[in-house]
């Protein structure tokens, strides 16, 4: 480990004090903080970092920033922490870094399936498409899994995230995205108008272009830009009114303002420390977004663009004056603009040797004449025209571009820096559905009028000098604070000396790209899209640019073609003969980089995944040894095994003693509205689809509600407390929809009924006391009521004091069995629950759960909604025609009852079904069909809903939904099955046990 | 997601409402006295515009109150919030008018 052989002795932003070890590909380097991986690799003299998507090529760091395509790698931070494509170009520098390469095997420099790259004429665009066709079935099990090996990027981690990540939600009246210059001219501006402001940085330090080349360039006020940039900083930290946060992205722009921001808390670190999240994600509500971000420098397609040791110019000018890098030492660089000239005399200054082949014929001397001065061998009207070196490019081809002739004798280099122009950075704008406008000057696309209440500023603008980029971001912060009520004129902006702007010609792609001869032209660096895939993709048809996208591929990648899409653009409107506006643009998407899943999901998982409710007697439960399941939200105890016993045991323990003795259910979960009002009466006759205008005060009755469209929608049973008051019970699961059902037709429909309904689910703790010595186990604890037979008959209900306790008992049964609902308020649930249990002790009450509650309801034919119903399934399906009033007039779904189709028949209807051979349980969701011997598919008529092995009958039974199912009463069906022949069932009636009811009214 | 102006809580996140779809569907007062086509209208079939459309919204983790609203479909912008019953702005219904459902 000695220092990088890449690093100057001096300058740049890097502590070299504080040298950091890391590993690369297994070997151990050493960089400094400040260093992003990036820089401490090339300092290392690595490019070398990455193969390519499709054809496996070598591939080198391109950038210094969010838009990498290539340096995507694997970091290692031990304890499960593994995050595949990591872009090297941001993520900074940490002590104890591993980072590994991703899609090569065995290794970066050897990658045996680097024989895509030679099989390239094989692999155009639409390849898979058009070649894995056939035949059919092998694609599933055969192409799909060889491609997937084959190509794409990093692998998912396997092992849980062991990192906390945060939520945070804001609001502010000014957010800005980007804290370069224009974006911190429009922080002051804003922040000094007494705006909330929130000021946004994807990188650690603020500055953006001040903190590079920048700080070389241009003098404000006199001095060097750090004073500028130091006092501003300095201001808006002191200021109270304006957050700064750096090593955040802003991901996304949403309707109505809402920004996405990802904060990086402990990313640049090994580990967060203790309790400290990893990612905090940021979602900001803000009255005004000033976009900042600047602009991003285009590549050029030229063949064999693609090697290790070709870098964007702009990048490399980060790496030198803020890293002190200097990535190599014969430089080609290849323009067509000026914005390289500056920086190739800087890298004549560190030492190396710089040729400057700038396609343009004609460059002025203004611009000329200092580089050449400073060392720089210019040739104007020279293009790019190829490169060699395998794992480093070694030597590019150049070639005039009126000859039309390669220069004779290839350059040798080991760094070629490609300017190709500056596109200002629009994601954010786009994603907020802002329209671009062409900028012929520019050669890229500028902001046009916004959608949501947002501008850009600076760079992302379209100022190509850092004067006017500071005035333009002043200007946004105020016209954004003003917008928002803050009305301050903007400061006057400071005094800038620098250069002329940069002008560029467009070049869009190198003449003679479309021939292999030198190389592919690269496009779409990540997913290896060529200029040559472009045009094939024109000339078999694609026309709009979105279809062009999606064969490609081409913008598809992690970085949604942030170097590639504008020429891509350029590239087919040249092939159609078409300006480069009348192509179009695709859609820009949020995220403007990637979000880690961790960071979405936030703390949302685990126990904190999805609110519990628990009942009152969930703690006693707890120690009884219940084991539960979710009902809804809701822990329900589903069976109370004893020492030894399985589910199937306990059940039919429980089932038996409830029909034997007595058991009791803790109900509590049930759905429960208090409905009053003078209308309350009238407003039941229209939601349940029977009569409710002569139930008595204190009597109960069940009710079927529809959808408009007829079909069961929740039941439950209902009684009337006083003349204007009811107490609805809703399925369990169906408890808020229910409410939620009946809030929207009193509000929107009839206004006029008085009428109000409140949730009670959670006021009262239910406990059903159920079986035929229910009477003598309740007794001892009831006061004020009279439990007799005759004085409390079934269905109604009496109020009263249960253990002590006020208490509303509704003689109501699920099991048909005599059966006592006691509701208590719950915070005395527990109290009644464990009084109830002592007081049955002497007459074998036996607690049970929902698994038997469902069995002894089936035994009577008792259907559950969402078990035996699916939504499309009419009261008279069911066999409950009884419960539809043709008296009454008009309900919710009544008129759908009589549409021609809902009386046919043939529609499924419930049945029971017994199986032959008693011992056998039919599977739930079992198909049944009327001859096993049919050949596939076979006719499916009807399925199995509900299936038990019930121990009061001492046999199967199931409840089914069969096609005609009434009519087919006594007929033998099969119910076929995947491991075995298929069973053969007998239709019956759906009620297997008591059907006149006899112990219901006892 | 929409910042969506509650007229009883103020402006909220989208995520704290339902959308209940078309607003101004009034449920038949005499339903036998429809066509099963007629009836499956009333059930089935809501307008599509490009443009202006009126909406019923309901603050379900918020007040519980319904209200109407117009929102340009096309811009996803909030054009008006009203009560339920009432009759949306008169502009806003002369511009749906004129669009359509196209």
């Amino acid at each position: 480990m000695t220092e990088g052989v890449a690093r100057l002795a001096k300058g740049g932003r890097i502590d070299r004090a504080r040298p950091l070890r890391f590993r690369f590909a297994g070997k151990l380097y050493i960089g400094y903080a400040g260093d992003t991986l990036a820089s401490a690799l090339l300092a290392n003299g690595i490019h070398l970092v990455a193969r390519s998507f499709k054809y496996h090529r070598p591939r080198g760091i391109l950038t210094a920033g969010a838009e990498e395509p290539n340096a995507l790698l694997r970091i290692t931070r031990g304890d499960g922490r593994v995050d595949p494509n990591t872009r090297a170009t941001t993520l900074p520098l940490f002590n104890d870094l591993d980072a590994a390469p991703q899609n090569c095997r065995p290794g970066l420099r050897f990658d045996l399936q680097a024989i895509n790259g030679l099989l390239g004429p094989l692999f155009p665009a639409g390849f898979y498409y058009k070649t894995f066709m056939w035949p059919a079935s092998f694609w599933k099990r055969f192409y799909e899994p060889r491609i997937r090996a084959a190509a794409g990027l990093g692998e998912a981690p396997r092992q849980p995230d062991p990192d906390r990540y945060l939520h945070r939600f804001a609001h502010c009246e000014v957010l800005i995205a980007g804290g370069g210059p224009a974006g911190i001219a429009a922080a002051l501006a804003a922040t000094r108008a007494g705006a909330r402001v929130i000021l946004a940085e994807e990188q650690p330090q603020f500055g953006g272009w001040l903190t590079g080349e920048g700080a070389l360039r241009a003098r404000i006020d006199g001095e060097a830009p750090d004073a500028w940039l130091e006092a501003a900083l300095a201001e808006l930290r002191a200021a109270g009114n304006c957050r700064l946060l750096p090593r955040t992205s802003v991901f996304g722009c949403y309707d109505h303002n809402l920004v996405g921001l990802l904060e990086d808390v402990a990313d640049h670190k090994f580990a967060p420390a203790a309790g400290e999240p990893r990612h905090r994600l940021w979602k900001v509500r803000a009255a005004r977004v000033v976009i900042a971000t600047g602009m991003t420098e285009r590549p050029l397609v030229f063949p064999a663009n693609d090697r290790p040791g070709i870098m964007m110019a702009g990048a490399a000018a980060t790496y030198l004056h803020r890293h002190a890098v200097l990535p190599g030492r014969e430089i080609v660089i290849v323009t067509n603009n000026d914005s390289v000239y500056g920086l190739a005399g800087d890298f004549v200054a560190a030492g190396a040797r710089v040729t400057l082949a700038d396609a343009r014929r004609e460059i002025p001397d203004s611009i000329a004449l200092p580089a050449r001065n400073r060392g720089v061998e210019l040739l104007p009207g020279t293009l790019p025209a190829g490169s060699e070196g395998r794992l480093r490019v070694r030597q590019i081809h150049l070639r005039s571009r009126d000859a039309g002739t390669t220069l004779p004798v290839p350059r040798a280099c080991d760094l070629v820096l490609v300017s190709g122009g500056w596109s200002p950075n629009l994601a954010l704008f786009a994603q907020a559905r802002g329209e671009l406008r062409w900028d012929a000057e520019l050669a890229a696309f500028r902001p046009g009028p916004a959608h949501w209440p947002m501008c850009c500023a600076g760079g992302a603008n379209g100022t190509r000098r850092l004067g006017e980029a500071i005035a333009d971001g002043l200007r946004a912060g105020a016209a954004a604070a003003a917008a928002a009520g803050f009305e301050k004129p903007a400061p006057e902006p400071p005094s800038v000396e620098e250069g002329p702007a940069w002008t560029v010609e467009p070049l869009w792609c190198v003449p003679g790209c479309s021939s292999r001869e030198r190389g592919e032209a690269f496009v779409d660096f990540q997913h290896d899209v060529t200029a040559r895939d472009l045009g094939l993709a024109l000339r078999e048809g694609y026309e709009s640019i979105e279809h062009v996208k999606r064969y490609t591929t081409t913008g598809m990648g992690t970085d949604q073609g942030k170097l590639g899409n504008l020429n891509a653009l350029g590239i087919v409107a040249g092939e159609k003969g078409v300006p480069v506006p009348a192509v179009g643009v695709t859609t820009f998407r949020q995220p403007w980089t990637p979000v880690p899943f961790g960071a979405l999901v936030g703390a949302n998982r685990g126990p904190l995944f999805d609110p519990v409710r628990r009942t009152p007697m969930h703690a006693w439960a707890e120690r009884a040894g219940a084991v539960f399941e979710d009902v809804g939200q809701w822990k329900r105890a589903r069976y109370f095994p004893r020492e030894g016993e399985d589910m199937q045991a306990a059940v039919q323990r429980e089932a038996k003693a409830v029909r034997a003795s007595c058991g009791m259910l803790d109900a509590s979960t049930l759905g429960k509205i208090d409905i009053r009002g003078p209308d309350a009466a009238e407003f039941l006759n229209r939601v349940y689809t029977n009569s409710w205008a002569k139930l008595a005060v204190g009597a109960c009755r069940y009710g079927l509600m529809l959808g408009e469209d007829g079909m069961v929608f929740d039941d439950g049973v209902t009684a009337r407390l006083g003349e204007d008051h009811f107490h609805m019970t809703t399925t369990t699961g169906g408890a808020a929809r229910v409410l939620a059902w009946l809030e929207n037709w009193l509000q929107t429909e009839w206004p006029e009924l008085r009428v109000w309904c409140t949730s009670v689910t959670e006021q009262w703790a239910t406990m059903t006391v159920t079986g035929p010595k229910a009477r003598e186990v309740l007794r001892p604890l009831v006061e004020d009521v009279d439990l007799g037979r005759d004085a409390f008959p079934h269905m109604t209900f009496r109020s009263g004091r249960v253990a002590g306790v006020p208490a509303r008992i509704f003689r109501i049964s699920f099991t048909g069995e005599l059966s006592f609902e006691v509701n208590v308020p719950a915070g005395y649930g527990l109290h009644v629950w464990e009084a109830l249990l002592e007081a049955g002790a002497p007459h074998g009450l036996t607690v049970y759960g929902t698994e038997t509650m469902h069995l002894l309801r089936a035994e009577k034919g008792y259907i559950i909604v969402g078990q035996d119903t699916d939504g499309t399934v009419t009261p008279f399906d069911l066999g409950m025609g009884w419960i539809v009033s043709k008296k009454k007039g008009d309900f919710i779904g009544r008129r759908s009852l009589f549409r021609s189709g809902m009386r046919r028949s043939d529609r499924k209807q419930l049945v029971g079904l017994l199986t032959e051979d008693p011992a056998l349980v039919l599977e739930e969701g079992a198909q049944i069909v009327e001859d096993p011997r049919q050949p596939l598919p076979m006719r499916m008529i009807g399925h199995v809903t509900s299936s038990y092995r019930s121990p009061n009958l001492g046999r199967s039974i199931a409840l089914a939904m069969v096609r005609g199912g009434r009519e087919r009463s006594g007929q033998r069906l099969w119910v076929p099955r995947l491991d075995g022949p298929a069973i053969p069932v007998e239709v019956t009636s759906p009620v297997f046990y008591d059907p006149e009811g006899t112990r219901l009214h006892v | 997601m929409l910042r969506i102006p509650c007229p009883f809580c103020g402006p909220r996140a989208e995520i704290e409402f339902r959308c209940g779809g078309e607003a101004h569907i009034r449920r038949p007062a005499d339903p036998d006295a429809l066509s099963d086509a007629e009836w499956a209208d009333y059930l089935f079939m809501r307008g599509n515009p490009k443009g202006v459309h009126f909406e019923r919204w309901f603050h379900a983790h918020g007040c519980q109150r319904w209200f109407n609203l117009a929102r340009d479909t096309v811009g996803d912008r909030i054009l008006a919030v009203y009560a339920m019953g009432a009759e949306p702005p008169a502009g806003l219904r002369r511009e749906a008018e004129v669009r359509g459902d196209d």
